[in-house]
């Protein structure tokens, strides 16, 4: 594999940062190649979260003793630090909910149920995670709106050309797209498509789950106005999501869930509203888990997104090479230059469960399935695939265990 | 297949495309399984498990199969499965059962409303 002359990160240095490679799977050392599903976790994360717990936790906000002010330090904390990782101009901007698909449900209702119509129309595009393409479809149907959906080409693209085309005259009012494509890798262009959506009137909502992680994102320059992500896909833990909205837009929105917290004052006759951010966060938060985030966040900040950036798409442009090599291997969506850490394939005549099967035994996980990207899995013809997915802990080697897999799968099964 | 089956379903798993189709012929007595086929395509789990279904039924009384249960199956496919590859092994008796039910009226199985059946 080509070595750049100033490596950018160490992957085999930080890889000693992730405890669950020292433990062996079926004998083998662990090649995890699925990072696009989940991300593995950095001792400082699991650390700074029991020493929260041992140390700083109670309930935020409300309480008057010592233990609940460092939890509220702890959590308002880690907002402010997503507030500067996003480029965010306020934390008044930065929700925290339980993932990305939480957040895009939060728009799905809270805006949309408001704001769209008979007559209406919501695009998603072909490429959606299903989180980003069920709300939109289930609201337009809620409120009478249209639904329909930018086509890609088969590079996997989108279909830039045809927008217009597919909206027509329609008063189009909110156009949902992810960054980067869970499946294919492909890198969206976020900041045209809020450009056109802007000019036709409608509101830009953007799925970011695939992007937060693994490059850096400037809610000043995107052109969204709404942003989802999710900390278990970015070195945090589960259960802690962030949507980042427009102050004006999230003002001017009903709440989504209604309870404790997102309350200024209730009476039988009213219930005012707390201010932002907490009108949209009912209940007890994810409280050490948003602290994890926080932590996660420093964590990436010193490796460097950059950084992360050029390593994944190293490995990118080394595994389609390896890749080309085996000829019973189908290759989906674009070229190097433009895909993310992330490939999407079948091998010939082998159903994608039998061949993740068979990587199970080499100690190497990939992920088989639709990828809950039904729509795309129909587009390319296909009932699922295969998708091997990288890190800033990947290391050149695990591909090398990926390609010679595949070789042993072709044996086994072929 | 066979031509002009006493009972006939087909199966899909919708979330990773495994299909079946089933074709069974009963004996003189309208209810003992004298021949059974599968058609299909998906992964080596579930077209396994399908055909070792085929091998175990021949023979046997319509109640009876109908009342096979998964562990039945998977002692046949005798390696360890985790959830994810179950369904797989599962398809082909699920298929079958709803073909009996439809032809006899033998308890539906379970696990329907994950599956595409017909």
């Amino acid at each position: 594999m080509a070595v750049s002359a100033r490596p950018t990160l160490d992957a085999h240095k930080l890889r000693a940062d992730f405890p669950v490679f020292e433990h062996p799977i079926h004998g083998k050392p662990l090649a995890f190649l699925d990072s696009a599903v989940t991300s593995q976790k950095p001792r400082h994360v699991l650390d700074a979260m029991r020493e929260f717990y041992e140390t700083s936790y109670s309930n935020v906000h409300r309480g008057v003793y010592t233990l609940s002010e460092r939890a509220t330090e702890g959590y308002e904390g880690a907002r402010e630090k997503v507030r500067a990782f996003v480029n965010a101009s306020s934390t008044r901007e930065v929700i925290f909910t339980r993932q990305a698909t939480e957040a895009l449900n939060l728009v799905a209702y809270a805006w949309g149920l408001d704001n769209l119509g008979p007559g209406d129309l919501a695009v998603v595009t072909e490429l959606e995670h299903h989180s980003n393409f069920v709300p939109w479809q289930q609201i337009a149907k809620r409120t009478g709106a249209e639904f329909r959906m930018l086509p890609i080409d088969d590079l996997g693209e989108l279909r830039m050309d045809l927008l217009d085309e597919v909206v027509g005259d329609a008063p189009v009012k909110v156009v949902a797209a992810n960054l980067v494509s869970n499946s294919l890798g492909t890198i969206n262009p976020v900041e045209r498509l809020a450009a056109w959506a802007h000019e036709r009137g409608a509101i830009m909502v953007v799925d970011a789950a695939q992007a937060a992680p693994h490059r850096r994102i400037d809610v000043q320059t995107l052109g969204a106005d709404f942003v989802a992500f999710s900390s278990h896909k970015m070195c945090g833990p589960t259960g802690v999501g962030v949507l980042w909205g427009r102050r004006e837009l999230l003002e001017a929105m009903s709440p989504f869930n209604y309870g404790g917290s997102m309350i200024r004052s209730v009476k039988v006759e009213e219930t005012l509203w707390n201010e932002l951010p907490y009108k949209f966060e009912a209940g007890t938060p994810a409280i050490a888990e948003a602290y994890g985030l926080g932590v996660a966040i420093d964590y990436l900040e010193s490796v460097g997104l950059e950084a992360i950036e050029e390593h994944e798409h190293e490995l990118a442009a080394y595994a389609l090479e390896q890749l080309a090599e085996l000829p019973f291997v189908t290759v989906y969506g674009p070229p190097p230059e433009r895909r993310v850490g992330l490939v999407s394939f079948n091998v010939d005549g082998v159903h994608p469960h039998d061949v993740a099967q068979v990587l199970d035994w080499e100690g190497v996980a990939i992920r088989a399935g639709h990828h809950c990207c039904q729509p795309l899995m129909s587009r390319l013809g296909v009932a699922a695939t295969n998708r091997a997915s990288f890190y800033l802990y990947t290391v050149p080697e695990e591909i090398d265990r990926l390609v010679a897999g595949l070789r042993k799968v072709k044996e086994v099964l072929g | 297949m066979i031509e002009a089956p006493d009972a006939h379903a087909e199966g899909k798993n919708p979330l990773c495309g495994d299909e079946t189709e089933i074709f069974v012929k009963f004996g003189s007595d309208g209810a003992t399984i004298e021949d059974i086929k599968f058609s299909g395509r998906g992964c080596a789990i579930s077209q396994a498990a399908t055909s070792m279904l085929t091998e175990m039924v021949k023979g046997r009384h319509a109640d009876e199969v109908a009342t096979l249960s998964r562990d039945d199956i998977l002692e046949e496919v005798g390696i360890p499965l985790t959830p994810v590859r179950l369904k797989c092994a599962l398809l082909g008796l699920t298929t079958l059962k709803l073909a009996l039910h439809k032809e006899k009226g033998t308890p539906l199985p379970d696990g329907l409303d994950d599956l595409e059946l017909d």
